[in-house]
């Protein structure tokens, strides 16, 4: 109860004792920037939050990751559009970090950064072969049907053979199995991006295998996703008998997480039913492959520089102590043919000047979201006025709604420094901003613009039978911004 | 942080339970063990039992439900029954809705801070509730697929 009511206390003396507003800048319109910004505006009376983006767009992966064919999930967009419009709080597009402006010069304009970017690069796996043409991460086809920007002229190769290779077994796995197996004329109705329709419409990839390297127990996937790719029409789905057999260590696992438990009896069920479905020529299937992890990538001999095929190891589950399993490879190798291969393997953050940064992990070494500048022992030195938020503080994990909890600790460290009195200078916050832009000459985009291409989208997409036709340049999303 | 926030909640319902004669024995460690679950609709109770139906409601991240229409019940004739709402500072605001309402859409009515980031389309976990009383738990149907799957990755989510 105390901390709560101090934290009351504290901001209404904050916002009483000094007629300075608190300057809060947040880097990044994603889910964690929202959820961030929302309950940074209602903890403190005197807050005043910028969310810059380095895209004219707002929202983050809720606009460039989550699929076409789940628009229930964009929802969450109204309540972060709510947030953009209360009168203390401002979008700014097209303003980007490390180019437009650095951390540094941020930090002097803003009493409170937090940085909330996510992860816009990608895991490794550094195997032979990686860099043939024909591989790409999720990532990069994940922003191509959906329009970002950046990947519209991707021009991924759907045409050479049937197969695609997906590596990885997480949501992200499934997302892009199920854009490249469900029928074009589902697809058609969706805000995908028109040219990715085109190109799946001339696919010829049948069969998508998706490689785990462990068990079914183990998969990342959750249940809805799997229910959902498990129940699409005219689906066959291919799960070996042999690879559902379960150790002593799986009942264990199982036992814990009452997830993995629901996800293998979906699987086990998959299985059961797909031995009984007769083969048709021209059919989709989507294989789960697992023990399998890949140890090279083959090349065309037709195609020089292109991918043919994966050579993959078998493996087996060894513990790890505290329930834990890993891969351990058995020296059997086996290849499996394809012309395409996405790896779904994680998503990696991305650091910038001045901010410390953990290149092991991947995200930025913080204590509750407070940014550490370096650890000695056991105490943590931490950058004053510095904070994250989301996968760029925890690791590309979670759903949309785990950014919730994880606002709600980054901003109760904000209000515990407030209330220890860090923020004794005043900082010239948006106005210091606005000044710097100009004189860059930055064409920030704000709210007001991002409705204009919200707007010019959802007009086109009424023309089309799509909720929205979106605009995939950066010229045209700036020029209709600009309108 | 959650954990702490919970069994501050349960303390106020055990003492309002207690103080409407209802069970009195349940322990805060009991409370805390009820199963996650959506809640569509108030149950219909005979009268004597409506005081402790008014206690057990807990605001926070822990509420919910399935989508509902109560579209239907909007007329005056539809009966209404009062719900306390608890917020995290312990401040109990009551509010009048029709039965049929959904938990989360009475809040929402009642400008009351409630978390449902997809608005009740079973897209994501921000509302699920946590029914503390195993018999009127027991009342309920069973969750569906679809709200167990949405459940497995709900934060806070305790078994009973």
């Amino acid at each position: 109860m105390s901390r709560y009511l101090a934290r009351y206390m504290v901001s209404r003396y904050f916002s009483s004792a000094s007629s300075r507003p608190l300057h809060v800048c947040i880097v990044g319109s994603g889910p964690a920037g929202f959820y961030t910004a929302d309950k940074v505006l209602k903890a403190h009376e005197g807050a005043h939050v910028d969310i810059i983006d380095r895209l004219p767009t707002p929202f983050g992966l809720v606009r460039s990751g989550v699929a076409p064919d789940h628009p229930e999930t964009k929802i969450a967009i109204n309540q972060f559009s709510r947030v953009a419009q209360h009168e203390r709080c401002s979008f700014i597009g097209n303003v980007k970090l490390g180019s437009d402006l650095s951390l540094s010069e941020l930090r002097d304009l803003y009493h409170v950064v937090v940085l909330a970017y996510g992860a816009e690069s990608d895991k490794d796996l550094g195997i032979p072969g990686e860099s043939l043409s024909g591989i790409y991460s999720a990532r990069e086809f994940v922003w191509w049907y959906n329009g970002h920007p950046d990947y519209s002229c991707l021009k991924p190769d759907l045409k050479t053979s049937d197969s695609a290779v997906i590596l990885g077994q997480g949501n992200v796995a499934l997302d892009v199995a199920r854009i490249l197996l469900r029928p074009t004329t589902e697809l058609a109705s969706t805000d995908i991006a028109t040219h990715a329709l085109s190109a799946l419409k001339e696919s010829s990839i049948r069969k998508v295998y998706l490689i785990g390297r462990r068990g079914p127990v183990q998969a990342a996937l959750t249940a809805k996703e799997l229910r959902e790719v498990l129940g699409i029409k005219n689906l066959h789905i291919r799960i070996k008998q042999t690879d559902l057999s379960v150790t002593p260590a799986d009942e264990e696992e199982m036992k814990t997480s009452r997830a993995r438990k629901r996800i293998y009896e979906l699987l086990s069920k998959a299985a059961a039913a797909a031995k009984t479905s007769k083969a048709d020529p021209d059919q989709r299937e989507l294989h789960f492959v697992f023990f399998r992890q890949p140890d090279q990538f083959l090349e065309s001999d037709e195609r020089k520089g292109h991918v043919s095929g994966v050579n993959l190891q078998k493996t087996i589950l060894e513990s790890v102590g505290t329930g834990k399993q890993i891969a351990v490879g058995t020296g059997e190798f086996e290849d499996l043919n394809c012309s395409m291969v996405l790896k779904a393997i994680g998503y990696k953050s991305v650091p910038v000047n001045g901010l410390p940064f953990d290149h092991k992990k991947g995200v930025v070494p913080n204590v509750k979201g407070r940014v550490v500048s370096h650890t000695s022992g056991d105490i943590s030195q931490t950058e004053p006025g510095l904070y994250v938020c989301g996968w760029l503080k925890r690791g590309p994990v979670g759903i949309i709604a785990t950014n919730l909890y994880c606002a709600e600790e980054t901003v109760g460290s904000i209000s515990e420094d407030i209330e220890e009195g860090v923020w004794k200078s005043s900082k010239a916050g948006s106005k210091g901003l606005m000044q710097l832009l100009e004189k860059r000459k930055v064409k920030k985009v704000e709210f007001s613009g991002w409705e204009k291409i919200d707007a010019k989208e959802k007009q086109m997409g009424i023309e089309r039978n799509k909720p929205r036709e979106k605009l995939v340049t950066w010229e045209d999303l700036l020029a209709a911004a600009a309108n | 942080m959650l954990g702490h926030r919970i069994s501050r909640f349960g303390s106020t319902i055990v003492k309002q339970l207690a103080r409407e004669g209802y069970i009195s024995t349940y322990g805060r460690r009991n409370l805390q063990r009820s199963y996650g679950h959506y809640l569509p609709s108030l149950p219909v109770v005979p009268r004597q039992a409506r005081t402790s139906q008014e206690a057990w409601f807990l605001k926070s991240h822990k509420f919910c439900t399935s989508s509902t229409t109560s579209s239907e019940n909007g007329d005056e004739e539809t009966e209404k029954i009062t719900i306390i709402f608890v917020d995290k500072d312990g401040e109990e605001i009551p509010v009048k809705v029709p039965i049929g309402m959904s938990v989360l859409e009475a809040a929402h009515e009642n400008d009351i801070d409630l978390e449902g980031a997809c608005e009740a389309s079973l897209a994501c976990s921000t509302c699920h509730v946590i029914v503390m009383d195993t018999e009127y738990y027991n009342k309920l149907e069973e969750p569906t697929d679809e709200e167990n799957d949405m459940l497995d990755l709900a934060f806070g989510l305790t078994e009973t």
